[in-house]
């Protein structure tokens, strides 16, 4: 299933967020959105998950979801996004529930997605119990569960220490290399864009529009970090956003 | 300067050890503190009115009041007071508290009610609900269904706030995300709405079942035969205050074990706040 954006425009009242925004999401792909805060990227990918309208504009799914997909566009949060009073295994069954699915068949698709993210052992702890790597390794669990088409994430490693943030990269990179996966991925972090990212569209400051498209062809489970390709689309990337960040860095954010 | 970390260039190398000033406004559990307050207090009186400084007037011996209570016991009247009075009790405070929940999560959920209701619960709150006694009388009768609207009315108004406010705290992006997994509105409602609002819900009825214990009291204060309210009243009218104060340990005495029953259920529902 792809995912197709046509024109999207929208206002936070007389602000201009996001202006004529037009966008191809093949599937199976990671497509990174970077840009200076405020650029509107997180709201881009709340229109593309359907948890906010645009004011103009549609986004289009092509073609139907895979089989047994329960939940085509499914969101992981920078927060994270627990039930503090579920416990692992609660938190993601919580998912499945409302699909009817319960007892034996939930069990298994529940410790499939906790060995899949290395979270087997801690499936009867609580969130206050684990660590913030954990925790959002228990949300893309959930988010694995419903058996996505496309995983809608934003900034999900932004919130968490550089060596976490590391490791979660590369749990990642082998969750994406054992079975390829569609992803938005909206991050404000260079290196993670260029870790994760198949094709990277930088977006301009308020008014949000696509400033460039980078491609890196590099396949993702060969990219080291310094590795002298990513390091130039790295350079580039920056190039293209320093003066947009400087500037954005001078306004008031009246949103 | 002489050497990194010296202080400000003055003549005082001596190192000086850095101030603690932390620490503090932690909570801990210290059980046995409540319980020594209570001891003091009672041997101070004990003693005030044994050495005749305090005047038998003014309060009775603590002796005496422990007397009085086990007199009650003895004779089985203490059971014929407190029945009436917990079914009272549970009765009114369990159809104030359900309908004030049910209320408030109504309130929160949807703008509608929370634009109808809001402003009459706020114009019912400072309403003394003893005023209104005599009113209730007419309505509900002269027995059992007069004293249970008034329990049940005292404690229905500040369930409700408690209830509503809890609901508006309700992370809202833990609402999001189930929106964005499909669950339905039901399951959103029962799964994130009402368990994420359980803390202020409780630590509201903390306050309503102390008021619903004041209103006891006023409830009996018209044609109960028994009831614990009835006995203080009658005791007070005699001014027996050996009795007054044996009804009046009773009273916090069950206030003591309101709270420490729902400090047990939100230390089995909440276990999971940090």
């Amino acid at each position: 299933m792809d995912i197709r954006l046509d024109s999207i425009s929208h206002k936070y009242g007389d602000t201009d967020v996001l202006r004529d925004i037009s966008l191809e999401i093949p599937a199976g792909q990671i497509v990174c959105l970077v840009g200076p805060s405020g650029c509107g990227k997180s709201t881009l990918l709340r229109f593309i998950g359907g948890l906010e309208r645009p004011d103009s504009g549609r986004v289009l799914q092509l073609g139907a979801a895979p089989e047994g997909c329960l939940n085509p566009l499914t969101f992981v949060f920078q927060d994270f996004a627990l039930l503090p009073w579920r416990t692992v295994k609660g938190n993601v069954s919580l998912v499945l529930e409302d699909h009817g699915i319960r007892g034996a068949k939930a069990r298994a698709i529940i410790d499939d997605v906790l060995t899949r993210t290395k979270l087997s052992d801690f499936a009867d702890a609580l969130p206050k119990q684990l660590s913030g790597g954990m925790k959002q390794r228990v949300a893309i669990a959930r988010a694995l569960a419903v058996k996505p088409a496309v995983m809608l994430m934003d900034e999900p490693l932004s919130a968490l220490d550089s060596q976490t943030r590391e490791l979660l990269m590369d749990d990642l990179v082998s969750l994406w290399t054992r079975q390829p996966f569609t992803a938005v991925y909206v991050t404000h972090n260079l290196s993670e864009a260029v870790r994760l990212g198949h094709t990277i569209v930088v977006l301009s400051r308020r008014p949000g529009q696509i400033r460039e498209i980078v491609t890196i062809d590099t396949p993702i489970q060969d990219r080291r970090p310094g590795d002298p390709v990513c390091q130039k689309k790295h350079d580039l990337l920056w190039e293209l956003m320093r003066e947009e960040a400087r500037a954005a860095d001078g306004e008031l954010i009246d949103v | 300067m002489s050497e990194i970390g010296s202080s400000n260039g003055a003549d005082t190398d001596q190192p000086i050890e850095v101030r603690f000033r932390g620490g503090g406004f932690a909570p801990k559990s210290r059980r046995w503190v409540g319980f020594a307050v209570f001891v003091i207090l009672i041997v101070f009186v004990q003693w005030g009115t044994q050495s005749g400084w305090i005047s038998p007037l003014t309060l009775p011996k603590p002796s005496d009041v422990l007397a009085t209570l086990g007199q009650l016991w003895e004779s089985g009247l203490l059971f014929k007071h407190l029945e009436p009075s917990l079914r009272r009790l549970v009765v009114g405070a369990a159809i104030g508290s359900v309908t004030g929940i049910a209320i408030g999560v109504l309130i929160g959920l949807f703008s509608i009610a929370r634009a109808g209701l809001v402003p009459l619960v706020a114009a019912i709150f400072p309403i003394p609900k003893i005023a209104l006694l005599p009113l209730f009388v007419i309505w509900f009768g002269i027995d059992e269904g007069s004293k249970y609207a008034l329990i049940a009315f005292g404690t229905f108004t500040p369930t409700v706030v408690a209830t509503y406010g809890a609901v508006d705290n309700v992370d809202r992006s833990l609402v999001r995300m189930g929106q964005s997994f499909g669950l339905s509105w039901f399951s959103i409602v029962r799964k994130i709405v009402l368990p994420g609002a359980m803390p202020g819900i409780l630590s509201g009825l903390r306050i309503s079942l102390a008021i619903a214990i004041i209103l006891l009291v006023a409830a009996e204060m018209l044609g109960a035969e028994y009831g614990i309210g009835a006995y203080i009243l009658e005791a007070g009218a005699l001014y027996d205050l050996e009795r007054l104060f044996a009804g009046v340990v009773i009273l916090s005495l069950l206030g003591v074990i309101v709270s420490a029953s729902i400090g047990f259920f939100e230390r089995r529902l909440l276990g999971w706040r940090t």
